[in-house]
């Protein structure tokens, strides 16, 4: 593997291994020690042309555990304000040493852009394009759901028969999309609840159930309920009439917390709009993952700067 | 090319128990031993010697997994290899005696990464190191402390080790 950028037909087997190179990295997270030398020599470059407080300081503690230089680029404050490009950006920071590219990136595709069109050799993981694809967020969340499940079990597994129920804006939402294609690919089943007018066009096409209403999907029977946020900022519509009546038909409360079996856990890829699509005293039970999400989140990037690293697959 | 067997199944268990003697002379009685085995033959090998120790001298014994794959020099020249967990005794191994064991000591690149790996995961008093064959050509100032069979050999020979619970076959082959 030599760049990172989408879920979408991610082999199984590929996907098994991802998660079980996770789990020894959070084993090395729990050490007196928690560094390894393996990216000793090698920067890897942060290029975040979008607001991110997790994802970015995520993969700067991956990259520093492993022993990696790091350079952050944030748009705010640098060249492209002046009109610089993003290949002029990507490859000035080469230029610099940069054998990693971490990009967020507001426009979907462009991670993608940047590792095919031949402007750098480096390694390039997409950290969010647009409303595309975030598959290291897919993968730190099927970590967590997996531990969360099969506990000392969990390594070599894959997800089958795991029932997930993705809520809320499926339509802006690119955690949900690499959610979508690493759950399936893992042998879970997907099922999405959400307004219409926050669905996709050619969600017939995806490998999911949709239902029309988030007690439908509770009541069918659930996992885990991956909750995503309202993202405002990528909303120029009236996507629903008001905050009160999301909340009140697609909200994780705590009654309907109380509706689910008690193995039931809640998920949430943060930053989290508390009493809108999830509870506060959801977000603080036990039964939230929110917390484990963010300390898998720093695994998980090291287990896909790890398996860049080596020319191919084994 | 051709292959030739170089130790049989009842070779092993000879070589090993001699091994298990010659730890347990080393011990001067101190009681502080930590097994760890390099995976993946390594490990049941480890397994083995830590029976036999406490069959010559009871004593108790706590056993590890050491994984060295992230401290390994090859890796950005070599296609990704699969991590596996590292498991230490819960007490840790500072001040205690870790036997290190593999199966077949070569460039001695394995051992420079494994010392690594243990110096990141405490202090010990001593370690040694204990493999089932010693083929030569050693690339770095590394020795081996107990050795099963010294096996002079070829750099373009391959040197292979068949143990039951992995292959089903108990042998030590060159080829």
């Amino acid at each position: 593997m030599k760049h990172f950028i989408s879920t979408h037909s991610i082999a199984r087997v590929t996907a098994v291994q991802l998660l079980d190179t996770t789990a020894d990295m959070a084993d090395v997270r729990q050490r007196d020690v928690k560094k390894l030398p393996t990216l000793r020599g090698k920067t890897v470059a942060n290029v975040f042309f979008e607001d991110s407080t997790r994802t970015r300081l995520s993969f700067e503690a991956a990259a520093l555990a492993l022993s990696a230089d790091v350079s952050t680029f944030t748009a705010k404050g640098s060249s492209v304000s002046k009109g610089e490009s993003l290949k002029d950006t990507v490859q000035t920071l080469e230029s610099m040493g940069a054998d990693f590219i971490v990009l967020r990136h507001f426009d979907s595709g462009a991670a993608a852009t940047v590792a095919t069109s031949g402007w750098v050799d480096a390694h390039v993981i997409n950290a969010g394009d647009g409303t595309h694809e975030h598959p290291t967020q897919a993968l730190l969340d099927a970590y967590t759901l997996r531990h969360r499940m099969f506990g000392l079990e969990a390594r070599g597994r894959d997800l089958s028969g795991v029932r997930v129920v993705i809520v809320g804006d499926i339509l802006h939402s690119r955690v949900a999309r690499s959610n979508i294609w690493m759950l399936s690919a893992l042998g879970a089943q997907v099922t999405i609840a959400a307004p219409r007018t926050l669905l996709p066009r050619d969600i017939a096409l995806w490998p999911v159930t949709v239902v029309e209403t988030l007690d439908a999907a509770l009541d069918a029977g659930v996992d885990a309920v991956m909750t995503l946020r309202i993202q405002k900022e990528r909303m120029n519509d009236a996507f629903f009439p008001g905050a009160a009546e999301y909340t009140r038909f697609w909200g994780m409360t705590a009654q309907r917390l109380s509706q689910v079996g008690s193995h039931t856990v809640v998920m949430h890829p943060g930053p989290m709009n508390r009493g809108l699509e999830i509870a506060g005293s959801v977000a603080d039970s036990e039964r939230s993952t929110v917390r484990e999400q963010v300390t898998n989140g720093v695994a998980a990037r090291m287990a896909v700067l790890y398996t860049l690293l080596g020319e191919g697959q084994e | 090319m051709a292959s030739k067997v170089v130790l049989s199944g009842p070779d092993i268990e000879r070589a090993l128990k001699r091994i298990a003697h010659e730890i347990v002379e080393s011990q001067r009685g101190r009681h502080d031993l930590v097994f760890l085995g390099i995976p993946t033959r390594g490990v049941i090998l480890s397994n083995r010697l830590a029976e036999l120790v406490n069959s010559i001298e009871p004593q108790t014994i706590e056993r590890g997994v050491l994984d060295v794959t992230m401290y390994r020099d090859d890796l950005r020249t070599k296609s990704t290899r699969a991590t596996t967990p590292t498991t230490i005794p819960a007490s840790g191994i500072d001040g205690k005696t870790v036997v290190l064991v593999d199966d077949v000591l070569y460039s001695g690149r394995t051992i420079r990464a494994a010392l690594d790996a243990i110096t990141a995961l405490g202090r010990p008093q001593a370690v040694r190191l204990a493999v089932l064959v010693d083929r030569g050509h050693r690339e770095l100032p590394i020795r081996a402390d107990f050795v099963g069979k010294n096996l002079p050999s070829a750099v373009d020979e391959r040197v292979y080790v068949q143990l039951d619970e992995t292959d089903g076959d108990e042998m030590v082959g060159i080829r």
